[in-house]
């Protein structure tokens, strides 16, 4: 059972065993595809230029739909732009999500799943990584904005999507109740 | 020395001035960002009141989307790249 409270600034989490290690083995997870398909860094012997102003980075989105959902296009109508865009900010908002994820890891190793307290700076990183792992997590139920909530909570207890809907149903509580105690 | 204009001139009001800027940061409705969250990130990034972000959280969520920062390119690409740290689906375009 998850509880939160609130000491003056600092947010106290406190997880059982098994859903620290859930939430431990989806961030892992986020950070080895948040890895993948990463082009390598231009070294300042390759193109010194490149390396100066880290403009090395993709200049197509990524294949897979959760990469697509999590990096997006930074222009609609404007291939050009969004390619440009993406080459000198897309490994830094990986880097960034990586940061985020291993933050929570990090805390979760560290205090194991009892009384986990979040500075202010830390309660960002894990509202960002949560919502990391939910856009994940939706994308890949593929829930639309015109779905019924409904249908999605009486799957039956045999249908495959049932597990991963449930995660990304706990996902938002634990953001939920984050976001309502930084306040 | 030279004594005191006896009236000021009112200052002319370029008409560029007041045309909005000319870029805008749009926020896409998705299906997946809680409402809550969404305000609070309109509240934290750009210093919104609760009141504005909220609005603008609620005009995302009925209208489909909503411009919620203008002014030059660079700025609002520095806007789009900060939704994306927080997960938001943001695009930038001409006003």
């Amino acid at each position: 059972m998850t509880r939160f409270r609130k000491r003056r600034k600092t947010v106290v989490v406190s997880f059982a065993e098994h859903e620290a290690d859930i939430l431990a083995n989806l961030l892992r997870n986020l950070v080895e595809l948040l890895y993948d398909g990463m082009p390598p860094r231009a070294t300042e012997s390759s193109d010194p230029l490149a390396a100066l102003l880290d403009s090395d980075g993709p200049t197509s989105p990524p294949e897979d739909v959760v990469l697509q959902r999590l990096l997006p296009d930074a222009y609609k109508q404007d291939d050009m732009a969004s390619s440009e865009f993406r080459r000198f900010t897309e490994r830094g908002l990986r880097d960034g999500k990586i940061g985020d994820a291993k933050r929570v890891l990090s805390a979760l190793e560290e205090s194991g799943a009892d009384e986990i307290a979040l500075e202010p700076d830390e309660q960002l990183s894990w509202l960002r990584a949560l919502n990391d792992l939910r856009l994940a997590i939706g994308t890949r139920l593929d829930i639309k904005e015109e779905d019924d909530y409904a249908t999605w909570e009486k799957l039956p207890d045999d249908d495959p999507r049932r597990l991963t809907y449930d995660l990304y149903d706990w996902l938002g509580y634990l953001q939920s109740a984050l976001l309502h105690n930084m306040r | 020395m030279s004594t005191a204009p006896s009236e000021l001139e009112s200052p002319e009001v370029d008409e560029a001035i007041e045309l909005s800027p000319p870029w805008v940061t749009i926020v896409w409705n998705d299906p997946v960002n809680l409402m809550d969250y969404v305000t609070f990130v309109f509240q934290t990034y750009f210093g919104y009141s609760k009141q504005k972000a909220e609005k603008l959280m609620m005009q995302v969520h009925t209208d489909g989307k909503s411009a919620v920062s203008n002014g030059n390119r660079e700025a609002m690409e520095r806007d789009v790249e900060a939704m994306h740290t927080y997960g938001l689906w943001a695009t930038c375009e001409k006003s």
